[in-house]
């Protein structure tokens, strides 16, 4: 699903309840008591500054019981140059900043993505990485929240457009 | 257990990265215990009453000097964001935290108050009681502070609201603390204060990591 709208509209907002970050000024939101593991990629990063991309990625590995052998492929699978990835995180550029944030998606499945703007700041083949890794999430049956400015890549299957007013 | 040591870790690993923020606190311990060292005059034995005060108020204010970062710099980062939202209890993040807090900031100071103790011209008899008092209060300094930190970590200037919370709240600390080292200083039993600072230490662990995520989770409201 891919949640359009102006600026302040409450994209970002809305991703956030669905996250379970924040409670709904208004309404009800339904929660399954069983809910679906989620990956969750905000505006910010998730990278702290004085780490490299790879002890960040190692972090979230131990924290979330994964095999640190997995971030090399995750960051192979986005690309991520390898003289960025033992260089502090503030010395990177916003995509290759971007490209460790999107890179923590590869490192467990989980059938639900929450990803607020992850086109930010990446380049065409930035795009074009990122897209067929939502493909191959979509295809695997997977689903994915997605909102962006920006249209999104067309090779996607299944997307549904919804625009939310102010 | 593998969620709260991956957070331990990485305390430390920033700590190794960020050398001078977790040297600014053993460091003006030192400065503050010595200047009023250099400021009473020599020998002056009023310094040696007045020393416990002395070490626990220098004590208990170098610790604050890095609290309003304990969660700051992972709300800015998105991280906080991340550990919310992860399989492992907050309460159990907010714990790691605040004893890595411990290790890095409270540690050093116990070490260093002996001899600084012994500079200002505390007994040797007194001077295991206030570093056992320290043992014990240093870490309720971290928790109460953590969970203030908590609490102001989602406000514009919560830096400033951080002393204006902590000072009474850890005032009870401060007076069993003190009370220890005079009662040891008058070859009285310092029992009684160490047990009332163990009590204060067990309820602020067994009460602070809830509590502090309650607070850190309003944070993003």
């Amino acid at each position: 699903m891919h949640l359009r709208g102006a600026n302040g509209a409450g994209k970002s907002s809305l991703l956030e309840v669905l996250a379970g970050l924040r409670r709904p000024a208004a309404g009800v939101l339904r929660r399954d008591p069983d809910p679906l593991p989620l990956h969750w990629v905000g505006h910010r990063n998730a990278l702290n500054p004085h780490l490299s991309a790879v002890e960040n990625l190692r972090f979230w590995c131990e924290f979330n019981g994964h095999a640190v052998s997995r971030v090399a492929p995750a960051l192979d699978r986005m690309a991520l140059p390898a003289g960025a990835r033992r260089r502090a995180v503030r010395t990177l550029s916003a995509g290759q900043k971007r490209r460790s944030a999107l890179a923590r998606l590869v490192l467990a499945p989980r059938p639900l993505w929450l990803l607020d703007e992850p086109l930010d700041g990446l380049d065409v083949d930035g795009i074009a990485t990122f897209a067929s890794l939502l493909s191959e999430h979509l295809n695997g049956g997977g689903i994915a929240v997605v909102t962006s400015h920006q249209a999104l890549p067309k090779e996607l299957p299944a997307v549904r457009e919804w625009t939310l007013q102010r | 257990m593998n969620a709260m040591l991956a957070i331990f870790r990485r305390e430390l690993l920033l700590a190794m990265r960020a050398r001078t923020e977790w040297l600014m606190p053993p460091f003006f311990f030192t400065v503050v215990v010595t200047l009023f060292g250099l400021g009473a005059e020599p020998n002056d034995p009023k310094l040696a009453a007045f020393a416990p005060a002395i070490l626990w108020v220098a004590a208990l204010l170098s610790t604050l000097l890095t609290l309003e970062r304990l969660f700051r710099a992972d709300l800015e980062d998105g991280t906080l964001e991340q550990l919310c939202l992860g399989a492992t209890p907050l309460a159990v993040v907010a714990l790691a935290k605040l004893l890595g807090h411990w290790v890095l900031t409270g540690l050093p100071l116990v070490l260093l108050a002996a001899p600084l103790a012994v500079g200002l011209g505390v007994s040797s008899a007194s001077v295991p009681t206030l570093v056992a008092g320290l043992a014990l209060g240093t870490p309720c300094i971290s928790l109460v502070g953590g969970f203030v930190a908590a609490l102001t970590v989602g406000l514009p200037r919560g830096g400033l609201l951080l002393p204006a919370l902590v000072l009474p709240l850890i005032t009870p600390a401060l007076i069993f603390g003190t009370g220890a080292v005079r009662a040891a200083q008058q070859g009285l039993d310092a029992g009684a204060p160490l047990y009332f600072l163990a009590a204060i230490l067990v309820l602020s662990l067994t009460l602070i990591p809830w509590v502090a995520s309650a607070a850190l989770r309003n944070a993003f409201d």
